[in-house]
């Protein structure tokens, strides 16, 4: 039963589109689908290969620009950077592995986040390229989501499949085995450089498909939005954690949690504080509502805090505990 | 046949000499100990051998090649497996996937590794063992873990590094028989250990270091009978009795 959840689910991501045809929906599971590539992605150099990234958004950024830039520079349809995207965030992630792998935890944590900024600055300040702060703008491809929607479908799932084949080879163990034990590794005689090179790779890889998918989607990208720290490598870090570190389904599942919180807070609880100041016609309603749609940045923070105390495996990592919670309860409730 | 030799491995840490110009050879298929009070240098060695570490000087020949200072999995991937003191499990990996881990390292294909990892697990009779999490196993049956994953790594020479410590005398007796069934096997062991019972019965020959220097080398009888041995573990006042 279990193997087929995800055929299901499949499915009905599938069909979405054609039975909802809410375009604000639509756009939701658009992101929804983005993240589950980002996600999964940082899933494979954080979590499976123990090498935590604080940086995502340079990949991202980098696949964005790629697209965004072979569209105003040379005039191709952004739909090739689709394909050059991924590339371009791997010849960021290529010369940066090899200087950077030479850190350890914390140390290489830390060196990622400076590349995430070091991105963003060489985005605003080489303006001849990149146009600086004004970004870069294109025509989007498509008035209709549902292209858009089936492309990132399309992207989500090759992500999750590529990445399901190789955890089951001999890349996933040796993936595995650095997150374990480093010099362990070595010692069965695993080139852990290498082959944390190759799952940074992998990660950039997919982040930057995904920043691709981002400028077409869009139209618009500017450094603060693709390079952004907290939006882009943050919540790429939270969709990991949410969903369960070091799953195939965590970051799926965290992907669809982190950007339901996220227009949660954006909208104010989808305008619950709006209809009741407009109800109740108190200004303090109006300021606590406004107070609140700007502090999701802080209920983020109180979902990573809960998730980490509750389910430290994330929510597909610990889900039979969750289950086990939930069935005990129905069956006290039974016995009373 | 010489399959393995250390010639003069120097190693200073700052200003405290760790290794201060070890020499020894080790032949095709015995066994060689190596011992040595605390802090003389023995797991420094190891290090130095497996590229942990760069020697000061010194070099370090498997076949006749020099191997010094070449990466760690190169080491490996050559014939030299080695355990770790202080034992190093996969923690949130099941034996089995341990054992495969190392098995990669001489097969490509998942099938294969995991034929190869069975074998290892029956041959170091670790099976029973393979579904449980690495994390969740008692010491002795951790070190035994650190032997299977060296050996799924087909080694030459396999270095054992104190792999009796902390084992009771049932599991003493235990590993005593799988080092010498891996001996008949045909790989060559340099085992460092502190239990005199183990290095004593299984070594064929003992090379002991005090402060990283030298002090006897021979069969077990003459390393035990050595003057200098018995002065650097219990004090000059039982030399010369």
């Amino acid at each position: 039963m279990k193997k087929y959840v995800p055929l299901i689910f499949l499915f009905i991501v599938a069909i979405f589109p054609l039975v909802v045809h809410n375009a604000y929906y639509q756009h939701l599971i658009i992101l929804v689908l983005m993240w589950v590539v980002i996600g999964s992605g940082w899933n494979v150099i954080a979590g499976y290969t123990g090498q935590v990234s604080f940086g995502d958004a340079a990949f991202f950024g980098v696949g964005a620009y790629a697209a965004g830039l072979l569209t105003t520079k040379l005039g191709l349809s952004a739909w090739w950077g689709m394909a050059f995207g991924g590339v371009a965030a791997m010849l960021i992630a290529f010369p940066f592995g090899w200087i950077c792998f030479r850190l350890r935890g914390a140390y290489f944590a830390l060196a990622t986040l400076a590349l995430n900024e070091v991105m963003r600055h060489i985005a605003t300040i080489w303006e001849p390229l990149t146009g600086g702060m004004v970004g870069i703008l294109i025509m989007p491809s498509f008035v209709s989501k549902i292209p858009y929607y089936y492309i990132a479908l399309a992207l989500a799932v090759f992500s999750v499949i590529s990445i399901q084949v190789v955890m089951h080879s001999k890349w996933g163990y040796y993936f595995l085995s650095i997150r374990e034990d480093q010099d362990a590794a070595e010692s069965l005689g695993i080139d852990t450089h290498f082959y944390k090179m190759v799952s940074l790779n992998i990660a950039a890889f997919l982040t930057g498909m995904a920043g691709s998918l981002f400028m077409n989607y869009m139209g618009f990208i500017d450094p603060s939005v693709v390079f952004s720290l907290h939006d882009i490598s943050i919540m790429a870090i939270l969709v990991g954690i949410v969903g369960g570190v070091g799953t195939i389904y965590g970051p799926v599942v965290g992907a669809f949690v982190m950007v339901a919180v996220h227009e949660f807070f954006r909208t104010g609880f989808f305008g619950l504080f709006k209809g009741l100041a407009s109800l109740t016609g108190s200004h303090a309603v109006t300021v606590v509502a406004k107070y609140v749609s700007e502090a999701h940045v802080l209920g983020f923070g109180i979902l990573v805090v809960l998730v980490i105390l509750l389910l430290p495996n994330g929510i597909v990592g610990d889900w039979d505990k969750l289950v086990g919670r939930f069935f005990r309860q129905r069956k006290k409730e039974v016995k009373d | 046949m010489i399959l393995f030799e250390v010639k003069n491995l120097i190693k200073h840490f700052g200003g405290l000499a760790a290794v201060d110009g070890v020499s020894f050879q080790v032949k095709q298929g015995e066994i060689f100990g190596l011992i040595g009070p605390n802090g003389s240098g023995k797991t420094t060695i190891f290090n130095l051998i497996t590229s942990y570490y760069q020697p000061t000087s010194g070099t370090v020949h498997l076949k006749g090649r020099n191997i010094t200072g070449l990466k760690t999995h190169k080491i490996c991937k050559l014939g030299v497996g080695r355990t770790f003191q202080v034992v190093k499990p996969l923690g949130r990996l099941t034996v089995l996937d341990n054992v495969m881990a190392a098995a990669f390292s001489r097969v490509n294909s998942k099938e294969e590794a995991r034929g190869l990892a069975l074998e290892t697990l029956k041959f170091c009779e670790l099976f029973h063992r393979k579904d449980v999490l690495a994390r969740s196993l008692p010491i002795g049956e951790r070190k035994r873990l650190e032997i299977t994953r060296a050996m799924a790594t087909r080694p030459e020479l396999l270095m054992l590094d104190e792999t009796a410590a902390g084992l009771n005398p049932s599991e003493l007796d235990a590993a005593i028989e799988l080092i010498k069934k891996i001996r008949d096997k045909g790989v060559t062991i340099i085992i460092v250990e502190h239990i005199m019972k183990v290095i004593m019965t299984i070594s064929n020959r003992i090379h002991a270091i005090n402060y990283g220097q030298t002090i006897a080398e021979g069969t077990p009888k003459e390393v035990a009978n050595d003057p200098t041995v018995i002065e650097a573990y219990l004090g000059d006042a039982y030399a010369h009795d």
